[in-house]
Order: structure tokens, then C-alpha cells, then sequence
């Protein structure tokens, strides 16, 4: 199969299942079932997108595949965050905290942690993309304890506000972050695809691509601040969905054996945007909501993950 | 600093953490102790302080043989997937059999615990040659799996809160009569001493040990045994201590050098120091009430890891 035939049916299997996602068991109410549905749709795409780009371009620029950005702490930030918040106000946090305001502060913590773990780590020169990832970790490790205990002293009921948090859901969809979220996201992509091409170059190695003539440090500093705002908008769009963009970055390279991330990147976004949209439906429609996606996704991606680990003899 | 040293502070660390608390005792009057106090002796305050230095020690010691197994300075049982395991088989006990009592729980989260080091030794021994940061990024990752598992069924069963209550470290629930299974790791500790040296061997590789006449996996298995006994024992009893069994054997190494017959005794006595300055504080800063073991060390020892790691680097 040629990778037009391959991308055709991507695009075509994105279209019916947004589709069907759409017009399955459409209520006698329509009108307002298919505005809620639509932005659904749309925000899982948006997801979708942010969280593909992003995982490529970070598995590029570790030059490894088993990697994603999310585990650099991101979500350990979100989820303190969240359950600061809660702690503070308990059950009057919607009152105090607009949804729109939640998520520029959240995105706006998120991007702080980023710029320092930079600062940290790029201040002596020679960057080494392991050693920021497990200062991420690290980071990521005392904060989510630090969560911990204050869930631990929050009170039962207004626990139920930090749990809905924990899971990623699309259910609790709010219209306007959507279109801020889109905003950033059509942001990033435009100033990123200006220099798409120097990730073929990144993807060689370290030495190559300077050889070859790139600024590799500013290079990847370019790339890892993108990656930072899309996972941060991403993660304060819908919650954390950790192992997803193992998931499907594995799937694209699988299907598309290619190098040229002008053709990868793309069709990952294509393939992300059919996983989550198809989740969703299996989640909506067959589990009757019994479970949430990212749970789903969770369970997939990390037994794929673990599969990669023990299968291919070279991560 | 000598080891001689190190036991004096241990020693009156040991009395501090005797005599800190809300009832108040004092040393002084001994002789003068009422009923109620030499009970609150004997229940509480005592066996707080003997779990202590027992999960301190186990801990570290712990930390230690998974570095020497894997010849990482970045493994222990926080970056290897082990207490995530120790968590999923205590809420996979508590779900399968609820009836059963702490035996059964031990068995499971020991169990699991077994074979969470099992996988991770497969994976750490292929990638070991690629890169020394790149094994501890990999285990938390295998945690984070493990512990997307254990929420998965934590929700299914709507006790998400408690879970993490449980879970989380903290020595104010050790009394007389519900803290004796951590025990069960001074044997363990007890046979990491006789084995020390093997471990390092073992940590070489399959064929050099080999050629050594060591049986390597007997050697290895008995390593993954005392390592998953004290570790699901301390998960049980106390709960959870993030970067225990990393920062003491690094700040160890780091002080007294790398010879481990020489360290081992060191490691577990530093374990136990360790372990009772930060619960001394946790029980002082917000006097009279607690902040627990898991959070006070999570905080601390993360940070002197992320100095550690730092350091090493420039």
C-alpha cells in the first residue's frame, strides 16, 4: 500500500467515526445533542493533535521511542494544582475559580516548571535530553507526594471534585477553553512548521546534525518549549492521558516507515485522533460510561509499553 | 565521620524519638511514671521507634543491593517499580479477598512485589550498557503503569482516597500488636550481610559471575527475595517512603567510599538516622498533630537526590 493509499483511509476512517460519534442515537432534541457532540468532536481532535505532535517531536529529539513528554512532570504539576485549589476553597472552588481561569493558571504553572527544568538544565551547556527527563521525574515524584498527603486531609466529598481531575475526560468539555486551547494549538503548529525540516536532521543524532550545519541547542530548546505548550494545553484541556502518545507514535512508525516529519507528524495526529475518538465511542456507547478513556488508554498504552520494553531488544 | 560516631548519634536520636510525642514523659523522672505513662511507653512510643530504625535500615539496605544488582547508582525500590507492586498487591488482596487477615495481605503484596523485580531486572539488564540515567526513567515509568493499574481498580471500587490514606508512610499508626510483621525483614537484612559481596559479582553480569563459580541465579534470586520481603513487610506496616532506598546508600557512597563490606554496616545505620531525624520533625513541626513519614522523607529525599544527581553530573 502506498502512503497516500494509508493516509486516505486515515482521513477517511477519522471522518465516519467523527460521523458516527455524531449522529449515533441522535436524541429527539438534536439541535443541542449535536452542538455538544460537535465541540466534543472537535476538542478530542484538538487532543488528539497537541498530544501526537508533541510525542513525536520529544521522541525525535531523545532520539527514542519509547518515551512522552507527559512523564516530564507535567501532570504531577497539573494534578498539585488541582488538589491545591480544592484544598484551599473545598467545595466552593467553582465559585472562586472559573473554569477558564483554572485552565490559564493551570497551563501557566505548567509552562513555569517547563522554563525552570530548562533553565536547570541548559544553564551548563551541553544538554542532555536523559538528564532533564529524570530531573522531570524526580520533580514529578515529590509533587504527586505532595498531592498525595493533601488528599489525604481533604474532606471525602470534596475528594470527588480532585478524582474527576485525575481522570482524563471529555465529558466536562467547557466551550470557551475549547477555543483557547485551538488558538494555542494553531499557534504552536504554525511557528513550529517553519523548521519541521530540521527534525529530519535532529533524527540523525547529535553529531550529524551539527555537522550537517543545524544549531542543535537552539534547535531543541525551540522544540522542547512547543512540546511544553502543547502538553500543558492538552493536559489543562481534558487531564492527564500519560501513555497515549506512546501508543500512537509507535503505531504511526509502524505503519509509515518513514523519517520525514513532514509526512509523520500528520499522520499521527490522524491516528491519535481515530484512537481517541474510537475509545470515546467503546467507552460511550458499549461500556455505558462504566469506565472513563483515560483509564482505557492507560491500560493499553502501559501494557504496550511494557511489550515494547521486553520485545524489542533495542530501546 | 566514624562508624563509632554514627552509633552514639543513632543512639540518642533513638532516645529523642522515645521521649517526643504528646503525652508527656520525661526521662528524668523515671522511677516517678504512672501506669498510663509506662503504657503509652510500651504500646506506642517504643515500638514506633523500633519500627523506625527497622524500616530505615530495610529500606536502605534494600536501595543498595538493587544498586549493586544492577550496577546503577539510580535504582532502589522508588525507581524500580517495587512499592507501586507492594501497593498493587495489598489493594489486590483487599479486593480479592477481603476477609483474609495480614497474612494473606503480606503474601500478595510480597508476591507481586517478586515478580514486579523480576520484569524489572529483564528490562534493566537490556538496557544496561545504553545508559545509566536512562534504568531509573524506565522504572518510574513501570511504576506509573503499575500505579495507573492499581488506581484503575482503586476507582472501579470508589476508594480512591482511601487507598492513597493508606498508602501513604506514616509511623503514627504503629502500635504494640499491629507493627510486629516488619520483623520479618531483619532476616532479610541479616542475609543481605552474608551475601554482600555475591550481590556485587552478580551485578557484573551473567558470564562473569559465572566464570567466578557463582551460581548466578540462586545468587540473584535470593537478592529479589530479601529485597521483595522487606520492601512488601514495610509497605504493609508503615506504608509507602519515596527516595529512602535511593538518597541514604548514595549519600553513603558519597561520604565513606564504595567498599561494601565496609558500607553495608553503614548504609543500615545512616538508614536508620535518616529515618528518625525526619520523623522527629514531622512530629514537631505542626505539634501536636503529625505530618506523616511519607511526605516528610518524599520531600527531603527528593530534593537531596535531585543535589545528588546535579552534583554528579558537573
Amino acid at each position: 500500500m502506498s502512503t497516500t493509499t494509508k493516509i486516505l483511509i486515515l482521513v477517511f476512517l477519522t471522518l465516519s467515526l467523527s460521523g458516527l460519534f455524531l449522529f449515533y442515537n441522535l436524541p429527539n432534541s438534536w439541535e443541542y445533542a449535536l452542538e455538544r457532540r460537535g465541540f466534543k468532536v472537535a476538542s478530542m481532535i484538538v487532543v488528539g493533535c497537541c498530544i501526537a505532535y508533541s510525542s513525536v517531536v520529544f521522541q525525535t529529539l531523545t532520539n527514542n521511542k519509547i518515551l512522552t513528554p507527559s512523564i516530564m512532570g507535567f501532570e504531577a504539576v497539573y494534578m498539585l494544582f488541582q488538589t491545591l485549589i480544592v484544598f484551599i476553597y473545598g467545595d466552593q472552588t467553582f465559585q472562586v475559580i472559573k473554569n477558564s481561569g483554572n485552565f490559564f493558571i493551570s497551563v501557566g504553572l505548567m509552562m513555569v516548571f517547563a522554563l525552570l527544568l530548562f533553565v536547570l538544565i541548559f544553564k551548563k551547556g551541553k544538554s542532555n535530553m536523559y538528564f532533564l527527563l529524570l530531573i522531570g521525574l524526580v520533580l514529578g515524584t515529590i509533587f504527586t507526594t505532595m498531592s498525595s498527603f493533601l488528599q489525604l486531609v481533604i474532606d471525602p466529598n470534596e475528594f470527588l471534585i480532585v478524582e474527576q481531575k485525575m481522570f482524563a475526560s471529555f465529558n466536562r468539555m467547557n466551550i470557551d477553553i475549547f477555543w483557547y486551547a485551538l488558538g494555542f494549538m494553531i499557534l504552536c503548529f504554525i511557528i513550529g512548521f517553519r523548521k519541521l525540516r530540521h527534525l529530519d536532521l535532529i533524527s540523525l543524532g547529535r553529531e550529524n546534525a551539527i555537522n550537517l550545519g543545524l544549531d542543535y541547542n537552539k534547535s531543541i530548546k525551540f522544540y522542547l518549549f512547543i512540546i511544553a505548550v502543547l502538553v500543558a494545553v492538552s493536559t489543562a484541556l481534558v487531564g492527564p492521558l500519560t501513555f497515549l502518545g506512546i501508543l500512537v507514535t509507535n503505531l504511526t512508525y509502524e505503519l509509515f516507515k518513514t523519517y520525514k516529519h513532514i509526512i509523520l507528524i500528520p499522520c499521527c495526529c490522524l491516528v491519535s485522533a481515530v484512537a481517541i475518538l474510537g475509545g470515546q465511542f467503546l467507552v460511550e456507547q458499549v461500556f455505558n460510561f462504566n469506565t472513563t478513556i483515560s483509564i482505557i488508554i492507560n491500560f493499553i498504552g502501559g501494557l504496550y509499553f511494557m511489550f515494547l520494553l521486553l520485545k524489542v531488544r533495542k530501546v | 565521620m566514624k562508624i563509632s560516631q554514627l552509633i552514639i548519634l543513632l543512639f540518642l536520636l533513638v532516645i529523642l524519638s522515645i521521649f517526643v510525642g504528646v503525652s508527656d514523659i520525661s526521662l528524668l523522672n523515671f522511677l516517678k511514671w504512672d501506669e498510663q505513662q509506662r503504657l503509652v511507653m510500651v504500646i506506642s512510643r517504643i515500638p514506633r521507634t523500633a519500627a523506625l530504625i527497622l524500616a530505615g535500615v530495610g529500606m536502605s539496605v534494600c536501595g543498595l543491593i538493587m544498586q549493586q544488582m544492577t550496577q546503577n547508582r539510580f535504582v532502589s525500590p522508588t525507581t524500580a517499580g517495587s512499592l507501586d507492586a507492594a501497593k498493587m498487591g495489598i489493594l489486590a488482596s483487599l479486593i480479592f479477598i477481603p476477609q483474609a487477615g495480614l497474612w494473606f495481605k503480606s503474601l500478595f503484596a510480597f508476591g507481586f512485589t517478586f515478580l514486579a523485580s523480576i520484569i524489572f531486572l529483564k528490562i534493566a539488564d537490556r538496557i544496561r550498557y545504553r545508559n545509566v540515567i536512562f534504568i531509573p526513567i524506565v522504572g518510574l515509568m513501570f511504576g506509573g503503569i503499575l500505579n495507573s493499574i492499581t488506581t484503575f481498580f482503586a476507582y472501579k471500587n470508589d476508594i480512591v482516597q482511601n487507598v492513597n490514606a493508606w498508602m501513604m508512610g506514616d509511623f503514627s499508626g504503629v502500635l504494640q500488636g499491629q507493627y510486629e510483621l516488619i520483623y520479618f525483614s531483619v532476616p532479610a537484612v541479616v542475609i543481605t550481610y552474608l551475601y554482600a559481596n555475591k550481590f556485587t559479582l552478580v551485578g557484573m553480569g551473567e558470564d562473569f559471575s559465572k566464570n567466578l563459580g557463582l551460581n548466578y541465579r540462586a545468587v540473584m534470586n535470593i537478592g529479589l527475595f530479601c529485597v521483595s520481603l522487606t520492601v512488601s513487610v514495610v509497605v504493609l506496616t508503615i506504608g509507602t517512603i519515596p527516595f529512602l532506598g535511593l538518597v541514604v546508600p548514595n549519600i553513603v557512597s558519597v561520604l565513606f567510599g564504595d567498599n561494601l563490606k565496609n558500607t553495608l554496616p553503614i548504609t543500615a545505620i545512616f538508614g536508620a538516622i535518616f529515618l528518625l531525624i525526619c520523623d522527629i520533625l514531622g512530629r514537631l513541626i505542626i505539634f501536636p498533630f503529625e505530618i506523616p513519614i511519607g511526605m516528610t522523607v518524599g520531600l527531603i529525599g527528593g530534593v537531596i537526590f535531585l543535589i545528588l544527581l546535579i552534583r554528579q553530573r558537573s
